[in-house]
């Protein structure tokens, strides 16, 4: 159970470019930061780095539990969810079987599964093809696979742009109850989340 | 004393003198091998044309040397992230493909009057014909990908993927060509070799060997100063 | 084990899916079993005389060219970042994918082979070694092909770049395989080539995934 993130003197490079350096952030259980800055600054690149996909130029990223620190590598693959600017849903396939086929692959339970997408509003397009499904839609749904497992740390690469007012306000509830819950969200966005948080902005 | 060329500075401090030295000693060693070469009296079954050999052995040599040089680049550009490393393998990769080529045709050149077709499908032949395809693999493959970082690392991961398949290779092709046997016209494992011919070989083979090392240096800075002009080019952009 | 299991369901389905899968493969080897009496005359000496290795050369392309949508499709579309996130290491994940691709694809092949190599003339009681070297050699292109496939992730070519790199290295499984065959037509044992296959394919399955785990990472940064 991740407790605590703390990236410390992290240094980011992309290509040819470095994008930052000597980057610190301590999140703790219950905090959410907003990531901002322009396009470019290394929002997403820094959510990757975290999440491990990319190698930091220098520093480090720690994951702590109650008891200590955890590997990374396990820490990541038992209680972090990632959520990109794609949502790796695959067209053909009916909205049932994905959700379910992600549910069970991050660990969740049938029931938390069928919870989660009625809680998300999406259980009435369970039955429809992905591809049927509008952006909004199918972005309400990669939400359901995130609240139908419960992993502790969220990194959210601009969650809310393709919902509308009414999911953008349903998933602020969802994100706060997150957080009262212990968990730690790590979003980068361009606007303010609804459940505010602190912010850290990322300039080029 | 791979740890210390690593350092991109003294690397290239090191070829600069290197380079033109194993040029020089590369000449030497051919123009001796060649000399005696062709002093030597000519084959019983092959006439002049065993000439060839001196020409052909060499370069297949080297192109298996090539692919190992390939190998150990991209496995210390994996383990120790040298960007060194990637560009010693970026370098030695169309290199290799080129001694490896020169060998092919040479081969078929030594094989038309022998056995009077323009290509025969022997070990050794058709061994140098996969290294050359794992070379055109290698080029492809770091063309085709856009973000050079990636393209490197992708390729070197190949790259030793191929050194380790080599050895199971080099068997197969062998046992192929043996249970193939009575059908073919020649014997495995080519001519044998007479003495006389062994001390040219050898000169030419060094010959070769220096030249690959002195070429291989040479195409390995540039690739590092390729490098660095684009970061020149690049941090001045952003400014 | 339930990781696995269902990992492996999902490769499945996705492999059978629409537009792609057995019957592709199926139709390749048919059309590249057809161009060769088109192409040298439909005599059947002739024919015969290479039934068995044209047949085999077939599955082979059939084989590679199978291979481009292997890890293309969960990398397009952000699947392969979730797939990282789970309870299978990419080492696991990557050997599910290529044993489903052998299941879907190759024991198809497996089975159409034999019948290939008869309408080219092999004889009758080659079927079944025909379809066992097929089933043991798809298991060994599945595995160092994937391996290709994962390497040219980031690239912009797919599947003919992937053949490239992946026929050297399948060199030894060809030949072995194609020994196997040939021997038992001409009356030799045919026992050590088709060990030789089945010990590459079991090597391949060992240690290609390490490859493909680090390829897949690499195209992930």
């Amino acid at each position: 159970m991740i407790r605590r993130l703390v990236l410390q003197s992290l240094g980011v490079q992309r290509g040819e470019r470095i994008l930052f350096e000597g980057l610190n952030l301590d999140l703790a259980a219950g905090e959410a930061v907003t990531l901002t800055g322009p396009n470019g600054a290394g929002k997403t690149s820094l959510l990757r780095v975290v999440a491990g996909f990319i190698a930091p130029l220098r520093g480090s990223v720690c994951f702590e539990a109650a008891t200590g620190a955890l590997e990374p590598g396990e820490a990541r693959r038992a209680d972090c969810h990632f959520l990109g600017h794609q949502d790796g849903l695959k067209a053909a396939r009916t909205a049932r079987d994905e959700l379910v086929f992600w549910a069970r692959w991050t660990g969740s339970s049938p029931a938390g599964t069928i919870a989660a997408a009625e809680r998300l509003g999406v259980d009435r397009l369970l039955d429809l093809e992905v591809r049927q499904l509008s952006a909004g839609q199918r972005r309400r749904l990669v939400l359901a696979r995130l609240i139908a497992a419960p992993r502790s740390l969220w990194l959210l690469d601009e969650p809310l742009s393709p919902l509308d007012g009414a999911s953008r306000g349903l998933f602020g509830e969802i994100m706060a109850a997150h957080l009262e819950a212990g968990g730690l969200i790590l979003a980068a966005a361009h606007d303010p989340l609804p459940m505010g948080g602190r912010e850290l902005a990322l300039r080029r | 004393m791979i740890s210390a060329l690593a350092n991109p500075h003294r690397f290239m401090a090191f070829s600069r003198w290197a380079a033109p030295v194993l040029g020089v000693l590369a000449a030497l060693l051919i123009a001796a091998g060649l000399a005696l070469g062709f002093a030597a009296p000519p084959d019983y079954q092959q006439g002049e044309t065993v000439r060839i050999m001196f020409i052909h052995v060499p370069a297949a040599w080297v192109a298996m040397i090539a692919y190992a040089c390939l190998g150990g680049a991209s496995f210390f550009y994996l383990v120790f992230r040298h960007a060194l490393a990637d560009a010693a393998a970026k370098a030695v990769a169309p290199l290799g493909a080129a001694f490896t080529l020169m060998a092919l045709v040479t081969g078929s050149l030594w094989g038309r009057p022998m056995w009077g077709a323009w290509w025969v499908w022997d070990a050794r032949l058709t061994s140098v014909l996969v290294l050359f395809l794992l070379f055109v693999g290698y080029i492809a493959l770091r063309s085709a990908i856009d973000d050079e970082a990636k393209a490197g690392r992708a390729a070197a991961i190949l790259a030793l993927v191929g050194l380790i398949n080599l050895p199971i290779i080099k068997f197969s092709v062998d046992w192929w060509n043996t249970l193939h046997q009575g059908e073919s016209i020649f014997r495995a494992g080519g001519p044998t070799l007479a003495p006389v011919y062994l001390l040219p070989l050898a000169l030419a083979g060094l010959g070769y060997i220096a030249a690959f090392g002195s070429l291989w240096l040479v195409r390995t800075r540039a690739e590092v100063w390729r490098r660095r002009a684009v970061s020149v080019a690049l941090q001045a952009a952003v400014q | 084990m339930t990781a696995l299991v269902l990992l492996l369901r999902r490769e499945l389905t996705l492999a059978w899916g629409r537009g792609g899968g057995p019957m592709l493969a199926l139709a390749f080897l048919a059309a590249a079993t057809a161009a060769l009496p088109l192409a040298i005359g439909p005599s059947p000496a002739r024919l015969a005389a290479v039934a068995v290795g044209a047949a085999w050369v077939s599955l082979v392309l059939a084989t590679l060219l199978s291979l481009d949508r292997l890890f293309e499709r969960d990398f397009e579309d952000g699947a392969l970042e979730l797939l990282a996130l789970g309870p299978l290491p990419f080492e696991a994940v990557g050997a599910v994918k290529c044993a489903a691709q052998w299941i879907a694809t190759g024991a198809p092949l497996a089975l159409g082979s034999p019948i290939a190599a008869i309408a080219l003339g092999a004889p009758l009681r080659a079927a079944p070694l025909i379809a066992a070297v097929a089933l043991a050699g798809g298991l060994a292109f599945a595995f160092v092909g994937g391996a290709g496939a994962a390497v040219a992730l980031a690239s912009r070519r797919g599947g003919v770049l992937i053949a490239v790199i992946v026929l050297p290295l399948a060199v030894p499984p060809i030949i072995f395989g194609g020994a196997s065959i040939w021997a038992f037509t001409a009356g030799l044992p045919w026992e050590t080539g088709l060990a030789l296959l089945g010990a590459y394919a079991l090597a391949a399955v060992a240690l290609t995934p390490f490859a493909m785990a680090a390829a897949c990472r690499n195209a992930l940064s």
